[in-house]
């Protein structure tokens, strides 16, 4: 139950976060990749807070023994480099360079950005399926 | 507030707070426990914005630049890509790079960079938006 709570407050403020900075507006987000046009930078300033905000708060946080509701930390361990790495987080950034959502934004909205961000949303979520299916079957 | 999430979650479940794989994991969590939390976070994520739109219209701003067909294109293509590269801007460009991970920042400068390029393209090379 107590898992729940603090996942939902999490959610909660993650989506909260997103509103308040309009990241959940493509067009605002946009203007910020437009570095060579008429460029609004000002969504830098939110990544960077929240990247500053995170630094400091994973180093008090991860200083402890476990998390508050769970047995350890799970982070990744993966240190390896590889072309799918690359290749997957360029794919990514064209898909967010051209219609201006990534995951967080897109399903934050859905309850607003009507039909063109449901669409977003179910092909992206879609597509993350079948990858993970198809990943999977070739890691079998 | 995005920051303070993401610390929230690592202190109480130890977990990295980026959405792809938070979505991604739903298919492959073992167990209810592994998918309860991930429900969750996700009902937050939808339901909080839309009570605060209530108060806030303002804040309901989604405009998009671009033709459905290639929104949905779009939505395939950052599926696909945040699948393969194990991550979006919430998990690499913040929690990864927070704990300075070689792989969260290489994979946060490669989709900076070819989200601008797209955006140059698009705006200033196809001519499609202001």
């Amino acid at each position: 139950m107590m898992r729940t709570i603090a996942s939902f407050a999490a959610g909660s403020l993650f989506g909260t976060g997103l509103l308040v900075s309009q990241m959940t507006n493509p067009s605002k987000v946009l203007a910020f990749l437009d570095i060579f046009g008429n460029w609004d930078p000002s969504l830098a300033f939110v990544m960077g807070g929240a990247l500053l905000v995170t630094l400091i708060g994973y180093k008090i946080v991860l200083r402890r023994k476990q998390p508050v509701f769970a047995e350890k930390f799970r982070l990744p361990m993966r240190s390896d480099v590889d072309r799918r790495l690359i290749g997957g987080t360029a794919l990514f950034g064209i898909g967010w360079g051209l219609a201006g959502l990534c995951p967080g934004p897109a399903i934050a909205s859905v309850s607003f950005g009507g039909v063109p961000v449901i669409l977003f949303t179910t092909a992206m979520v879609g597509a993350m399926f079948l990858t993970r299916r198809i990943l999977m079957g070739s890691y079998a | 507030m995005i920051g303070l999430a993401a610390v929230l979650l690592m202190a109480t479940l130890g977990r990295i707070a980026g959405i792809s794989g938070i979505v991604g994991g739903l298919t492959t969590a073992d167990g209810n426990a592994e998918r309860g939390w991930r429900l969750a976070f996700l009902l937050g994520l939808i339901g909080t914005p839309a009570v605060i739109g209530l108060f806030m219209p303002a804040l309901m701003h989604s405009d998009f630049t671009v033709s459905l067909p290639l929104v949905i294109l779009a939505g395939v293509v950052v599926g696909i890509g945040t699948t393969l590269g194990n991550g979006c801007t919430s998990g690499h460009g913040v929690c990864g790079t927070a704990r300075l991970s070689m792989r969260s920042l290489l994979a946060t400068m490669t989709f900076m960079s070819t989200g601008v390029a797209t955006t140059f393209l698009v705006r200033h090379i196809l001519g499609g938006a202001p």
